[in-house]
């Protein structure tokens, strides 16, 4: 057995979720799981095309911070974006399209899976190069402050989480970011899920300092370790921050340990990652631990649980189904959207 | 009235937008409390405040990130580079966020910014600050680039560019701040893919741009008084270039010379060379001359210096040359 590092323990007594909350947030984490596996499906068959990062296992993370946000938050993500374009609002069916390249994609086909876009859902990307989503979603946090400081602008409460992982945090626009943020107190979630592994690079090998909860210090910003594999220590973590930031209070980070349950692309032979590790994170498997904490605490059924399931599985099919039957771009638009004119 | 310092044009440009928009603010390295390196943003931190006129740490591609960011959520940043060779520290932002986010995003984004500050050769400042930068950024999908070359441009071209929806290169250049002339009272606003006819003429056309405009009419005060005419053009947008003046004033002179301070490899004459030819070819009496800086790091002698960018005379022989048929 690999020595892992603990998981900080959580109360899940310290939770309170509704019945409609925990089945938001249920049916939130079973959307990603399935979408994702049907990507990897599609993938294999040769459907889907370009490099494909699937978020398989990491559930807890996105689903805990994304609906402990409101609607008209912003939401800044990596290549391993589908996940996070679906809980920020985005449909399945546009972000389905996208991967099959459509116009009815959500980034119309131009972007493929490392770039989900959708402005009406303050999806702000997309990023596919590592770090370089931190300084824009840095900068829509700016926007809101600015609003609310420089323009008088009292509705301006707008909070940002940008999602990354854990071999980011060796980069400089992740300091420089978490330096900016706490100067200016911007209302910003540094949300790091740290899988251990970048590609084959393993994150005690390439950080010095593995504990990346503690680099906020330096920075004079609170910063947490968090089961990532537990929704409600997830959501219980952001909920806090969230609360910071919008109360004008500043930014926070939180480091959610998680594990990404296949390689790193669907590419990657992933030969280097222990059997027996593997088998450590998939026993605590964020959503069979959810679906348990709902049945103990009588907040759901079996049955109603099943329908949630059931209900996603059409969901999916009915992505599939659209995407394959709407049209590719406009050969004619090849050149649209360069510009704002266009 | 009183003449305006090019830097000072620059600088009401930013005041007006700034008064008339409150989406209009400027971030960068010494913008605010010390008034920008070449004061282009003097005093706009006492009257606008420390959001609107926001001094960041040395982060180049975090800050520039930032006003992206900031960007695609509504505001109209005006990031300032202290020296434009500063931004290749930035030019993954430059390049992938600015200039191709809009196009990725299938639309869903605007990237109204504007990312400005001193280029070009400077009076021996070493290789560092001396870069000729354009023609790194003019492949980049979605940017404009401009380059400014008299106050009066200058302030009618900044305003144009905060105005613009999309991301506008400006290139000030380091030796022209100083350059003053009358503006005209009443506002203005020029366009940003126009080029501008310096001086019209019928024997040659010179395609210029920035600082070397001015070593191109230090040659034609000779050439005048040698009874040459030529035509002189500043190109000003450097993407995209304005292929309609410069068409109109090939049909005319039927020949070309391109002076430009860029480097001769990969070079805007290159690409607009390029394209002539594709268009224009059969209005040419013979190949289009280039005049580019070395392909060489800027170096600090004064005497090499001078040896790795255009000179006055050069481009006086060149004319002579291509009107005596020898070129």
């Amino acid at each position: 057995m690999v020595q892992e590092r603990p998981l900080p323990t959580f109360q899940a007594s310290e939770s309170q979720v509704t019945r409609d909350e925990g089945h938001l947030i249920y049916e939130d984490m079973v959307l990603g799981r399935y979408f994702e596996d049907k990507c990897a499906e599609l993938y294999q068959r040769g459907k889907v095309k370009g490099f494909v990062h699937l978020y398989n296992g990491q559930e807890a993370v996105c689903s805990g911070v994304v609906k402990a946000m409101r609607a008209d938050d912003y939401v800044c993500s990596t290549y391993r974006d589908h996940v996070h374009a679906l809980s920020a609002g985005v449909s399945a069916r546009a972000v389905m399209a996208e991967l099959f390249g459509k116009e009815t994609g959500c980034s119309k086909g131009r972007g493929g899976s490392m770039h989900m876009f959708s402005k009406e859902h303050n999806m702000l990307g997309g990023f596919a190069f590592i770090g370089e989503g931190i300084p824009v979603a840095l900068g829509a946090a700016f926007q809101t402050r600015y609003r609310h400081d420089a323009m008088g602008d009292t509705s301006a409460d707008q909070v940002t989480a940008a999602f990354f992982g854990d071999g980011t945090t060796n980069n400089g626009q992740f300091f420089e970011c978490l330096n900016m943020a706490a100067l200016w107190k911007l209302p910003i979630l540094f949300v790091v899920e740290n899988n251990k592994w970048a590609i084959g690079m393993a994150h005690e090998r390439a950080s010095s300092q593995a504990e990346i909860y503690k680099k906020a210090s330096v920075f004079g910003m609170p910063g947490y370790e968090v089961d990532g594999m537990n929704v409600l220590a997830v959501r219980e973590a952001a909920k806090t921050a969230v609360e910071r930031a919008r109360a004008g209070e500043g930014p926070t980070l939180l480091e959610c340990l998680t594990y990404r349950y296949r390689g790193h692309s669907v590419a990657d032979p992933d030969e280097l990652r222990p059997v027996d590790e593997k088998k450590f994170w998939r026993d605590r498997d964020p959503i069979k631990r959810f679906e348990a904490y709902l049945l103990e605490q009588d907040l759901s059924t079996a049955a109603d649980l099943k329908a949630i399931r059931d209900k996603i599985t059409d969901v999916v099919e009915d992505a599939l189904t659209f995407a394959e039957e709407s049209p590719d771009p406009n050969p004619a638009d090849l050149y649209k959207y360069i510009f704002a004119e266009d | 009235m009183a003449q305006t310092f090019l830097f000072d044009a620059l600088r009401e440009a930013i005041d007006e937008e700034m008064a008339r928009d409150q989406t209009v603010m400027v971030m960068g390295e010494d913008v605010g409390q010390y008034g920008g390196s070449y004061k282009v943003t003097k005093d706009l931190y006492e009257k606008y405040g420390e959001l609107r006129v926001l001094d960041t740490p040395i982060a180049e591609n975090s800050f520039t990130g930032m006003g992206i960011g900031a960007a695609m959520t509504g505001l109209r940043p005006i990031i300032e580079g202290m020296n434009m060779g500063f931004l290749l520290l930035a030019f993954n932002q430059i390049s992938n966020n600015a200039g191709m986010l809009r196009y990725t995003s299938g639309g869903n984004f605007k990237i109204p910014v504007v990312i400005r500050g001193p280029g070009g050769v400077g009076s021996q400042l070493g290789a560092e600050h001396s870069q000729r930068l354009e023609a790194y950024f003019q492949a980049v999908p979605g940017l404009k680039i401009v380059a400014c070359s008299t106050p009066r441009n200058a302030k009618g071209l900044l305003k144009a560019a905060i105005r613009d929806d999309n991301p506008v290169l400006f290139f000030e250049h380091v030796l022209l701040y100083f350059n003053k002339e009358d503006l005209p009272d009443d506002e203005y606003i020029l366009p940003l893919d126009k080029a501008e006819m310096v001086r019209p003429g019928k024997d040659v056309t010179i395609l210029t741009y920035s600082r070397m405009r001015y070593h191109v009419m230090k040659a034609v005060e000779s050439l005048e008084q040698k009874g040459y005419d030529p035509e002189v053009i500043d190109l000003i947008s450097l993407k995209p270039i304005d292929y309609e003046t410069i068409g109109e004033s090939i049909r005319k002179t039927h020949r070309v010379i391109i002076v430009e301070e860029c480097m001769r490899t990969g070079g805007i004459a290159a690409e607009i060379i390029a394209s002539i030819n594709d268009r224009f070819f059969d209005e040419l009496d013979g190949p289009v001359i280039r005049m580019s800086s070395q392909d060489i790091p800027t170096p600090y002698n004064k005497g090499l210096e001078d040896l790795t960018i255009v000179q006055p005379a050069q481009i006086e022989e060149a004319v002579e040359k291509i009107m005596q048929g020898r070129l």
